[in-house]
């Protein structure tokens, strides 16, 4: 590794990290314009006066508010997400869950899509502006034209309802077997698969036909090989940044995007999670979640940027 | 003729139907008594309870933020889950009585300020622990804490001491309440070890089931109470889970797909859909919650009573029920009360769409100018609907209304009992004096129409105080009377529970009190194979 790799790479990181800073403050600001109180919104419509004030004092809402960014700010450096206002729960302990249920349910969706997103991108180049091309980009993109609780809804009704091959709700538990687990997400994760698609096969596409316009594409022509064999040696090597760039994308979307495929399966992850503790004005709740979705989104961007920084050839080997 | 027979069978049984009437019924459909008589027997053993499995339902109304500790309870799956694990002093039947749990029985002081309760031997907490009188008094101190965050507070205002002598758990009350029991009724007050002050969390009652999972947000269940003192008539099923469905269609899919047994909320316009289906059927019944459209009796332009009058005459109840809740539910009459009331004020005459004399009183009060109605689709299901309907029907009175539509997230804070006029909904009380105590007196917490009227107030105090049924009746009537005519309520209708339940389960009667047998289903109706 050269010095103005790590250099890069350093810069990157810390970059994430201030970026992470900045997102803190943004969460806490807007945690604070939206109206309405927890303690309202914990007692709800039957909450009498008494009770709110009981509530709002037990749980120091009486705090001005930059006492109360600093508090859980210095929490968050030592690892303590703090406690629920609305439950009195540990947040660290009842995210776990929550997080590792959105990682598992993002992993198996990535591990369909991103391979077939790939192999169907590489395909579509081979024939391009053949019927095949044709089809595959006509099938991707109106799965992705298709609102997601659409696809949802249409996956419960023939899956669930009609053939009853798979069930329609996703409710997964700790000690739940493995299969059964897998059989569980079966549905969400197909439908989060549609979903993220048709983008990165597009955008492999694009990058791939990008790099077959070089000359020494023209070269490897003219030596002989299958077109196949140049997509894959050639071109597809050439266009792993672009590509990289998308898949990142698209998985981040697959961790902090699901709320509706989430309400949909009644899948207990994040999105649901977050959505519960914005309604109730549990601000800490609110800013723990926001922030392991900023953290999980600039994460993986600083991947995707580190990916195309070491697939530039000119910055691997300098001058 | 035969699903006709069922049906009669089933109604045999539920107590809607006399044994005489249903033989009578049976001959006039070509059936011999004799027949009749043996149909009705298969029918009553087919009904009879089973025990076993593992009964399930896809509910509505839970968030990852729910906890256990029952003085938080709040929507409806901590509602329906507190009734499967948690155990009451008293609890209101199907006719409006009071069925004894813990309480044995319950007496007042000839004056009904000093309430004595007798609590039952031998009913046992999941810990083991015998429920005493001691107990009792901590529960209801733990709720009637001023520094208690219990949704329970407000119904415990008028008790100044709690004590246990021996059995009894002897309460006091500043002013007489001839319906105490009944807010002993209030589904906060489940009777936990030492009231719940050790762990508040520790869902530990004497209920029939153990808490076995509780995911808050995702699913809750629990395992039959070996030692449940009640068993005969709750419990039948070994297990049973409350899987949280907050979405309308992922609800119904499950229930299609055989993964819950039985759904709540089944919206108005998909019920025809829902019929359709097989192995399901839909159970409704007319509760005492209705939606109201709250006007501020204190507040320009609504602190004139023509004004008041002529915006309720302007409201086509009928059209708005059959449009809103396709039928599902009655029309409303200005005042709080229904027929699922005791002591229901016969013969008040029934308000009608009356857009002349609405327009007549509209003059009269001389306010020009659109009146702002606010309202958001967490009101009530339909609510936004409903409050175009209404400006529709007020612009024949020639009264325009401006609608304003607010965003859910915050209206319970921001809009409902801030706003002069909006779009709410109540679930009912038990009883006229807690519906009436609770959001029409001058001084209720949730005086949501702004109504303070000191005369209204003493006859509801002298109500509540009247031990004499008749004499109660005829103040209840006087108070509807005044609400219907000068209140700042407007009620369009009363809305049904609407329910869906798979085949599978039987032993469904419907509660007035609440959706899927006021939370009781999983623990009264059992599976069948």
């Amino acid at each position: 590794m050269s010095s103005p790799i790590v250099k890069l790479i350093a810069q990157r990181i810390a970059l994430g990290v201030l970026l992470l800073f900045a997102v803190s403050i943004l969460i806490f600001v807007g945690t604070q314009i939206l109206p309405g109180d927890v303690a309202q919104s914990i007692l709800g419509q039957s909450a009498t006066p008494q009770a709110l004030e009981n509530l709002r004092n037990s749980l120091g809402l009486n705090d001005p508010a930059y006492i109360r960014y600093l508090r859980w700010a210095g929490g968050v450096v030592t690892g303590d997400l703090g406690t629920a206002l609305s439950s009195g729960q540990d947040i660290a302990g009842s995210i776990g869950g929550r997080l590792w249920n959105t990682l598992f349910l993002a992993f198996w969706a990535a591990v369909i899509s991103v391979p077939l997103a790939i192999i169907l991108g590489l395909l579509a180049v081979r024939y391009r502006n053949g019927p095949i091309d044709k089809l595959i980009s006509g099938l991707a993109l109106a799965s992705t034209s298709l609102p997601e609780f659409f696809i949802g809804y249409l996956l419960v009704y023939f899956f669930a309802v009609k053939w009853q091959i798979f069930p329609g709700i996703s409710t997964v538990y700790d000690g739940m077997p493995f299969l059964e687990r897998l059989r569980a997400i079966a549905l969400p994760a197909t439908a989060l698969t549609l979903v993220v698609l048709a983008h990165m096969m597009r955008m492999t596409r694009a990058a791939i036909l990008n790099v077959m316009q070089s000359a020494y594409i023209e070269t490897a022509e003219l030596k002989g090989l299958r077109p196949f064999d140049i997509i894959r040696k050639h071109a597809f090597p050439n266009a792993i940044a672009p590509i990289v760039n998308v898949v990142m994308l698209n998985l981040a979307f697959l961790v902090v995007g699901v709320v509706v495929i989430e309400v949909i399966f009644v899948y207990p992850g994040m999105g649901q999670y977050l959505v519960d503790h914005v309604a109730k004005r549990d601000v800490p709740v609110v800013q723990a979640v926001g922030l392991i979705f900023a953290a999980v989104y600039i994460s993986l961007n600083i991947i995707a940027d580190i990916a195309a920084i070491l697939a530039n050839p000119r910055l691997r080997h300098p001058k | 003729m035969s699903e006709e027979l069922t049906r009669l069978g089933g109604q045999v049984l539920a107590g809607r139907v006399s044994r005489r009437e249903f033989l009578a019924r049976a001959g006039a459909l070509g059936v011999t008594a004799a027949a009749a008589a043996t149909l009705l027997g298969s029918h009553a053993q087919a009904q009879a309870p089973v025990r076993g499995g593992h009964l399930k339902a896809g509910m509505q109304g839970g968030e990852s933020t729910n906890v256990l500790d029952p003085a938080l309870n709040l929507s409806q799956v901590p509602y329906a889950f507190c009734r499967q694990w948690g155990e009451f002093l008293v609890r209101v039947q199907r006719d409006g009585t009071l069925q004894n749990r813990i309480a044995e029985e319950v007496t007042a002081s000839a004056d009904a300020k000093t309430w004595t309760m007798k609590i039952r031997d031998g009913v046992e907490f999941h810990n083991g622990k015998t429920v005493t009188a001691e107990d009792v008094v901590a529960t209801i101190e733990r709720h009637a804490d001023e520094k208690s965050q219990s949704g329970a507070l407000g119904v415990l205002k008028s008790i100044t001491g709690v004590k246990a002598d021996g059995k009894n758990v002897v309460v006091t009350l500043t002013d007489p309440d001839a319906d105490f029991p009944y807010l002993m009724a209030d589904y906060h007050l489940v009777i936990q070890p030492n009231g719940g002050r050790d762990d508040p969390n520790a869902g530990i009652s004497a209920g029939p089931y153990k808490v076995s999972v509780f995911e808050p947000g995702v699913r809750a269940g629990g395992e039959r109470f070996a030692n449940f003192w009640d068993a005969d008539n709750l419990g039948y099923a070994d297990q049973v889970e409350i899987i949280v469905i907050n979405d309308p269609t992922a609800r119904t899919a499950a229930l299609q797909g055989g993964q819950v047994h039985m759904i709540n909320r089944v919206e108005p316009k998909i019920v025809d859909l829902v019929k359709r289906v097989p192995g399901v059927r839909i159970e409704n019944i007319s509760g005492r919650g209705f939606y109201p459209f709250n006007m501020f009796c204190d507040t320009a332009p609504f602190d004139n009573n023509d004004l008041r009058l002529a915006l309720k005459l302007a409201m086509d109840r009928e059209e708005m029920l059959d449009k809103i809740l396709r039928g599902y539910g009655t029309v409303g009459n200005d005042y709080p009360i229904n027929k699922a009331y005791p002591l229901y004020p016969e013969g008040i005459e029934q308000r009608a769409f009356d857009p002349e004399k609405a327009a007549e009183l509209y003059k009269k009060s001389g306010h020009s100018g659109p009146i702002v109605l606010r309202t958001s689709e967490v009101a009530f299901p339909g609510a936004v609907d409903a409050a175009q309907l209404y400006q529709q029907s007020a612009a024949k009175a020639g009264i325009a209304i401006e609608v304003k539509r607010e965003p859910g997230d915050g209206y319970w804070s921001e809009v409902w009992n801030k706003q002069p006029f909006s779009l709410s909904y109540w679930g009912g009380r038990a009883t006229q004096n807690q519906m009436y105590s609770t959001a029409y007196l001058s001084n209720a917490d949730w005086n949501d129409t702004r109504f303070k009227r000191p005369d209204f107030d003493r006859m509801v105090l002298a109500a509540r105080g009247e031990l004499d049924t008749e004499k109660r009746k005829a103040i209840y009537r006087d108070l509807a009377v005044i609400m219907r005519d000068e209140g700042g309520l407007i009620v369009p209708f009363f809305n049904d529970y609407i329910d869906a339940v798979n085949d599978k389960v039987q032993g469904w009667k419907g509660h007035p009190e609440g959706e899927l047998m006021d939370g009781y289903a999983l623990a009264e109706c059992w599976l069948t194979a």
